[in-house]
């Protein structure tokens, strides 16, 4: 086969949302020469989507506010399963990477003294959210991207080609990450990726020693979901593929607040902001159903009656937060709880109302997205009328499991990852606006550990093996050959049609490893999934490599399978409920699982090469076999001076009785 | 609630292409996105197009119905009547790389034509003071998604392949008045003039304030009476005020 065209660079970034720009922009200025590549146009990215704002503890609207507070929100809502030097690194980095957001030319919503305004958000003691409306992602990216608009311009005066240092590949996709077994750690040292474009189809290679994953999330494997088509688990794939673990997988966030109606819409985002703005939460009856809804670890830190949480949004100091600004996780299981009772919406939500709260205008200025959505989608006037909303699939807490200073993928020289694909930030539930932050934080993190690695490498970079690079070709083609020679499939079957496949992936991970989760429905996803797997083998497209969606999406049905096993297999070994991983068969949080992270690893002992060769007998094996195998670890004690932020009582809550008295 | 509904839907690619027929099951609530991607699942699985959020946020799937310039996903199915025929093409100010994709990369270049913003040099990272009512006028024009179809509409390149080299379009000359109207951008201290630029280097004067910009926009931003017009005034100040020009003598004497 001939060998797909090479390009060398210092770093790779799968990713052009905020943790991948960020890293680029860092890897840059440590003097990496920097490629980005990402399955979108760039500036399309995920991130877009992210509305009500960037959590960082600057303490411009309530000066009590400190990392050390910030720090102790993120455990709090992460059932205190995060890793806590990540939490830290995070609560300490967030203001100064807001700030220099600024000198990059974001505009953000001001306080009256011309500060960074900060907004309430569900799990947050104090106004922590800089914001610009509801459209905080929009601003994020498209800071981002002019902040490396400038790096190009800089780069174009110096050296007459504005991509010298820094290229962004839009449209492309990675389809492996390349590794030399003989160098780095036990998992082999990245030597470069594989990619194809998806303008022409055409492959190529990038041989670099040092890669950021920075790929988003997983949500597209999921019916309902507010994830956009680029979140199919790439990133976390790819690392699995090369040698990685993945952390966490069975904590999946279900927003509380997606759309439900039309159904075409279904599952798209309502923002937070809508309930930190003062919007409440009402079932058939009319009644304000989150106030019986507050569990017992939260029992103090929230309002008991409709008047004092109406008061706080006045007087925080001397009442508590309304229950609608509950962690994401809470609020999801209420609202599932009320529509299954039989108190839901006339479209099976509940019903989320700004009209009798804030006068019209007030509503238009600060969620005028909102306005625009529900307008243009739904024929609703949120000024004057509740919406309908229900929880949506919205972000995976789990991914790669890395070193929290450097972002680098355990075990895997050369492999880092930062954002939404990186596991343990936050625990079992990530608290809202904590994802923005830490695409700031971890994404440039991971530039900078990547582009110091890759530099100090010198010449003697790892090699890319032409066989790998062969054996990924075969690989990304078989969806075109999908109809003949595989053996397995009747005359005349051109192949499985991926739409369709896709489609049954998304129902049997929202119907049976969704938000509330049972053993038995689980036991029979992973049988599913595995039948789904040796159907997605024979996965065919028609036509040719130019832009050819049927091929794409057949190509990304092998990370979405790996990574609903992830999900799938981690929720059924952890028998208790904890965060964004509820079982109907073990409701409560048990304080022994608080130390466990499920480790997930491809079976077999790392990569599959040859690529793509399954284990003969594969899908009638049955859950107990399957491309992934579970570890359990135990994570370090938290550092005691962390520890001493918290009153004992409240750990006592969380920590099992050997961790409190160590 | 469900009816069929004739398509034409723009099939080819740079060598040439032409409207393909397709009837499609409509749904109560869709948009043209949606019957799109039912084409995909049960039709044409090859059919090229651009999409991401499918919610109005990344202006990916810009394309034409009808003629009109218009994303995909924001236009709802209840809109034309169900004997009509729709009819979906790709955005024609831009080649066509295949069915409803095209190059758009004429906009990444005029993105990199545009000098960033310059931070004032005497202040560090949390220093900034602005007040609402001076980045209120920025922040609008920072909404742009994007999504390309205020340059598709523009006349001046429409049908005008040879204006494209001289000319920003109206969403990157909206990008020189924000930077322009930022409270603190330091260009001017820089040297750097983007009144002066937006006349000299992206083709203001092209610009004859049709709206055709605005009247697409899909996040309603007043292009032409909020960024164009306004910088066209200022620039005219600029050029004809004769105390400017001036001052502008003086200042370049003393440096």
């Amino acid at each position: 086969m001939t060998q797909p065209e090479r390009q060398a660079w210092d770093v790779v970034v799968v990713g052009a949302g905020g943790a991948g720009l960020r890293a680029a922009i860092e890897a840059r200025e440590q003097g990496a020469r920097t490629a980005v590549i990402c399955k979108s146009l760039f500036g399309k990215a995920h991130t877009v989507m992210a509305e009500g704002g960037i959590a960082a503890s600057m303490g411009n609207v309530n000066e009590g506010d400190n990392w050390q507070v910030h720090f102790r929100d993120t455990m709090r809502g992460g059932k205190f399963l995060n890793d806590w030097r990540m939490a830290e690194l995070h609560a300490r980095e967030a203001p100064d990477r807001v700030w220099e957001l600024e000198t990059w030319g974001a505009l953000f919503d001001r306080t009256a003294d011309g500060r960074i305004s900060q907004r309430n958000f569900g799990g947050h003691e104090y106004p922590r959210l800089a914001h610009v409306g509801d459209r905080t992602g929009l601003e994020l990216i498209r800071t981002l991207q002019q902040k490396i608009v400038s790096l190009q311009q800089e780069d174009f005066r110096e050296f007459g080609d504005h991509e010298a240092r820094l290229k962004v590949f839009q449209e492309c996709t990675i389809t492996r990450v390349l590794k030399d077994e003989s160098r780095g750690e036990d998992g082999g040292a990245v030597s470069g990726v594989f990619a194809y474009e998806r303008e022409s189809g055409r492959f190529f290679v990038i041989e670099s020693p040092a890669v950021v994953l920075a790929t988003g999330g997983i949500g597209k494997s999921f019916k309902v979901t507010s994830n956009s088509w680029e979140y199919t688990g790439d990133g976390h794939a790819l690392a699995l593929l090369a040698g990685a673990r993945l952390t966490n997988m069975e904590f999946v966030q279900f927003h509380p607040t997606g759309m439900v109606w039309p159904p075409s819409v279904k599952g798209i985002l309502v923002t937070e902001s809508v309930r930190g703005d003062g919007g409440v939460l009402r079932n058939s009856d009319g009644k304000r159903f989150m106030f019986d809804y507050v569990p017992d670890v939260f029992k103090d830190k929230y309002a008991k009656t409709e008047e004092e949480g109406d008061r706080w949004y006045e007087d925080a100091d001397n009442n508590r937060r309304p229950p609608e600004l509950l962690p994401r996780d809470e609020v999801a299981r209420a609202i599932n709880a009320e529509v299954k009772a039989g108190r839901g919406s006339p479209h099976g939500g509940v019903f989320l109302d700004v009209s009798t709260r804030m006068p019209a205008e007030t509503i238009r200025r600060r969620l005028p997205s909102m306005h625009h959505q529900f307008k243009e989608l739904a024929d609703v006037d949120i000024t004057a009328e509740p919406m309908e909303v229900g929880p949506t699939c919205h972000y995976v807490m789990g991914g790669v499991w890395v070193e929290p200073d450097t972002a680098q993928a355990r075990g895997v020289t050369g492999l880092y990852a930062a954002g939404e694909v990186a596991g343990g930030m936050h625990g079992s539930n990530r608290l809202g606006g904590n994802s923005l932050s830490d695409l700031l934080v971890f994404g440039r993190r991971a530039g900078l550990h990547a582009a110091q690695y890759a530099l100090g490498l010198g010449g003697g970079r790892p090699a890319v093996d032409p066989g790998t690079v062969d054996a990924a070709a075969d690989e990304a083609l078989r969806p075109f050959s999908a109809g003949a020679g595989a053996g397995e499939q009747t005359a005349g079957d051109s192949g499985e049609n991926p739409y369709t496949l896709h489609q049954e992936l998304q129902t049997t991970m929202n119907d049976l490893v969704g938000i509330i989760r049972r053993g038995g429905e689980m036991t029979e996803a992973l049988q599913q999934l595995a039948r789904l797997r040796a159907r997605a083998r024979r996965a065919g497209v028609e036509g040719h490599r130019q832009f050819n969606p049927g091929w794409h999406l057949a190509l990304d049905l092998r990370n979405m399978l790996l990574v609903s096993e992830c999900v799938a297999r981690a929720a059924l070994e952890r028998e208790e409920s904890r965060g964004g991983h509820t079982r109907e068969d073990h409701p409560e949080m048990d304080r022994q699982w608080r130390r466990v992270n499920l480790l997930c690893r491809l079976a077999d002992g790392g990569d599959d090469t040859p690529f793509g060769k399954e284990p003969a007998g594969d899908a009638a094996a049955g859950p107990g076999r399957g491309r992934i195998e579970l570890v359990r670890h135990t994570t370090p004690h938290i550092r005691r001076d962390l520890l001493a932020l918290f009153e004992k009582d409240e750990l006592a809550k969380y920590l099992p009785d050997e961790e409190l008295f160590q | 609630m469900t009816h069929t509904a004739h398509f034409k839907v723009w099939r080819g690619d740079a060598e040439g292409g032409g409207l393909a027929d397709y009837d499609i099951e409509v749904n109560e609530g869709e948009v043209v996105l949606d019957i799109i991607h039912r084409l995909q699942a049960t039709q044409a699985p090859d059919l090229a197009v651009r999409w991401n959020c499918k919610a109005g946020k990344c202006g990916s799937c810009s394309a034409e119905i009808n003629g009109r310039p218009r994303l995909l996903c924001m236009t709802r199915m209840s809109v034309f009547d169900p004997a009509e025929t729709v009819t979906v093409t790709p955005m024609r100010a831009f080649p066509v790389m295949r069915d409803l994709v095209t190059d758009v990369s004429f906009n990444y270049t005029k993105a990199r034509e545009v000098p960033a913003f310059v931070p004032p040099p005497e202040l560090e990272p949390g220093e900034y003071r602005m007040m609402q009512e001076d980045v209120g006028r920025s922040q609008e024009f920072r909404k742009c998604i994007e999504c390309f179809l205020c340059q598709d509409t523009c006349h001046v390149v429409r049908d005008h392949e040879e204006n494209k080299p001289a000319f920003a379009g109206p969403r990157f000359l909206m990008r020189v008045a924000e930077l322009d109207m930022h409270p603190l951008d330091a260009a001017a201290e820089s040297g750097l003039d983007r009144k002066r630029t937006a006349q000299e280097e992206h083709g203001l004067g092209y610009c004859n304030i049709t709206k055709c910009c605005t009247e697409v926009c899909p996040e309603n931003i007043k292009i032409t009476d909020n960024a164009l017009i306004p910088l066209k005034e200022r620039a005219a100040d600029r050029k004809y005020d004769p105390l400017v020009w001036l001052g502008n003598k003086i200042r370049r004497r003393g440096e």
